[in-house]
């Protein structure tokens, strides 16, 4: 098997494995009921990761994805609730928001940490004034998609392999995909052959501000209401995700697929480690364990396919 | 339990009969505790009595399991993750401490739909199918200016800390201490502090507005923030107003070194950390096909001149005066007495 191969692989295997073992310790877990229950918070998570996989694209981090998920939820359970269309309008623009600020980070030639990091206290800052205490309802329609009831394999698994699949035809398999991961791999190449650096990067934040959206949306149709709190945790869950399915933080490196097995993989390593009644003092780390041997063994491969070229 | 009875029960089977609760429909059923948070000391207090009294109930075979489970992040998408896992794991009820009033309220509709008891406490959330075991906050600061009513006839000026802003529990107690205000006229708030429940940042923000403020008759606090103002006004040089106290082993401390030194008399009150416990036995009548409220309101521990050395003994250092709940407990909860 080349090193190329193995590696497009790894996230698949590092997620089977888990299941397996999640199969030895709660054999309970493996129906249909069970992987619902323990896949449906995977998939905002599945949604935002590949929203910082598009900002990884072009070489840049998104700090602000999870308090801007927040935000997105909180949008979900009180305007769009009240008032559907001033709703999807807040929704409409707050992508435009994203897509603003990839302009700027590429008109200004700003490092994308330093705004996105002031980013994640504007988008915290607007779900405080919009919901101040936790509360609202999610609309009933949202309710009714999230828990959807789809015959033999579970909603989070049908949607989180529909978005695999979406974005990878898009971004892997399209010429304009090329041309969007060009602009991370070699913008200057890319430049040189009459393509615009800023549509890239601006199509990018938009496309990364429409899954957030979207991962807003499933989170608050699952949990029904919202906190500005909510997402927080999901900035550094979508970066681990990303690079845990075989991305790359530079060189416009990203796998749609592999980043959507990561978040999984994520999601059910919490899973596993409370089914083995792991103390929560050492869940963090053994989280961290397991990101960390999953990474080693991805720099294996990657020296193995050093040595092949 | 009697000690022959405990003594002829060699097996599970023989503890129950002897036990004389009426438990013996409940000792195959499991409870798990979710928790969303561990670090600091009321927490702590919390779980310990958590596993001292389910301890002994598993023992007994009240139920067969209680374990507690405490999320690794306060997160609501980790504690909802987690009542989703202790779904699958089979639970017949999970008690929970959320981390936010409605953001697990998907998680807990899907624990219900399966059949699970589920009871909040301390942390409540709105979801119709679950048990609340609240708090009332609200009365926690209306109770202060009673006190201060009966200590303080002529009134004064009052100095307010608060906790952490923006927090549901601040902006209780904070409305309880302005209808106690508005009940006692004669008191004034003329300053107003937030001191984060920590007593470090009750004592710096005391100390900061200090300067600029009148003689202060007395201190309204939220608990772990009544040390810190005790020390802010030492090192002004300033008279020791009657600083309410709240609960915390180092309030207790100073407050009986001022007492044997020159008879200072004040209260203090707050949360019992053992009301894990409480929920606990709540979840075990629930199984046991007890008619319980959905809403019930827990009782706060309240502290006096008489009772102070009582509780500052059992007070662990850097702890928090506790009790713990026993199954008649509950059931005079339950009962609403």
């Amino acid at each position: 098997m080349s090193p190329r191969t193995l590696r497009a692989l790894l996230p698949a295997l590092s997620l089977a494995a888990l299941l397996i073992a999640i199969a030895i310790v709660q054999p309970r877990a493996m129906s249909y009921f069970g992987l619902n229950l323990m896949l449906n918070l995977a998939l905002p998570i599945a949604f935002a990761t590949m929203a910082q996989l598009c900002v990884i694209t072009v070489n840049d981090l998104d700090l602000s994805i999870g308090s801007f998920v927040s935000f997105c939820a909180c949008v979900g359970a009180t305007w769009l609730a009240e008032s559907p269309a001033f709703g999807v309008l807040v929704l409409l623009g707050c992508i435009l928001v994203y897509a603003a600020v990839g302009a700027l980070i590429h008109l200004r030639n700003l490092p994308s940490i330093v705004v996105t990091l002031g980013m994640s206290f504007v988008w915290l800052g607007c779900s405080v004034l919009l919901l101040p205490t936790p509360g609202g309802t999610a609309p009933d329609w949202l309710v009714s998609i999230v828990k959807l009831k789809t015959p033999v394999v579970p909603f989070a698994i049908l949607a989180s392999a529909v978005l695999a699949l979406a974005v990878h035809g898009a971004l892997m398999g399209s010429a304009y995909g090329a041309v969007l991961r060009g602009s991370g791999g070699n913008p200057q190449a890319i430049a040189r052959a009459g393509w615009s650096q800023l549509t890239a990067k601006v199509a990018l934040y938009a496309l990364a501000g429409l899954f957030g959206v979207l991962a807003g949306l499933t989170l608050v149709g699952m949990t029904t209401s919202a906190d500005a709190n909510i997402a927080l945790r999901y900035t550094l869950l979508s970066i681990a995700g990303v690079i845990l399915g075989g991305g790359e933080f530079v060189g416009g490196r990203v796998s749609p697929i592999g980043a959507v097995l990561g978040a999984l993989t994520l999601a059910l390593a919490g899973s596993l480690l409370s089914f083995l009644r792991i103390s929560p003092d050492w869940q963090i780390g053994a989280q961290g364990a397991i990101l960390i041997v999953v990474l080693a063994l991805r720099a294996l491969v990657n020296r193995a396919e050093a040595r092949a070229a | 339990m009697t000690r022959i009875s405990s003594l002829l029960a060699a097996t599970a089977v023989g503890i129950v009969l002897s036990s004389g609760f009426a438990v013996a429909d409940t000792k195959d059923k499991r409870i798990a505790l979710s928790n969303n948070y561990a670090g600091n000391s009321w927490r702590q207090a919390m779980l310990k009595s958590w596993d001292k009294v389910t301890g002994q109930a598993v023992s007994d075979g009240a139920v067969a399991a209680a374990d507690a489970f405490t999320t690794a992040e306060n997160q609501a998408t980790e504690q909802a993750a987690q009542i989703q896992n202790l779904i699958l794991q089979g639970y017949d009820a999970i008690v929970v401490n959320a981390a936010s009033p409605t953001a697990l309220n998907g998680a807990v509709k899907e624990a219900c739909d399966a059949g699970i008891i589920v009871v909040s406490f301390d942390g409540v959330v709105n979801e119709p199918c679950a048990w609340r075991i609240a708090v009332d906050f609200k009365q926690m600061g209306a109770v202060q200016l009673d006190y201060l009513a009966e200590r303080l006839p002529d009134g004064g000026n009052l100095l307010e800390i608060r906790g952490l802003a923006g927090v549901f529990v601040d902006d209780e107690i904070h409305a309880g201490i302005e209808q106690g205000v508005a009940k006692h006229s004669k008191f004034k708030i003329v300053g107003s502090v937030h001191g984060d429940w920590t007593q470090e940042v009750a004592q710096k923000a005391v100390a900061g507005i200090l300067p600029s403020l009148p003689e202060i008759a007395a201190v309204v606090t939220q608990g772990g923030d009544g040390y810190g103002a005790a020390e802010a006004f030492r090192a002004a040089g300033r008279p020791i107003p009657l600083i309410i106290m709240g609960n915390r082993q180092d309030e207790l401390q100073w407050w009986k070194e001022q007492k044997d030194a020159n008879g200072y008399e004040t209260m203090s009150v707050s949360i019992a950390p053992g009301v894990s416990t409480l929920a606990f036995w709540v979840a075990q009548q629930i199984l046991d096909g007890k008619d319980v409220p959905k809403d019930l309101v827990v009782p706060f521990l309240r502290i006096d001149q008489d009772t102070l050395e009582a509780n500052l003994e059992t007070t662990e250092k850097g702890g928090v005066a506790n009790v713990e709940y026993t199954l008649e407990d509950a059931q005079k909860v339950i009962a609403g007495m």
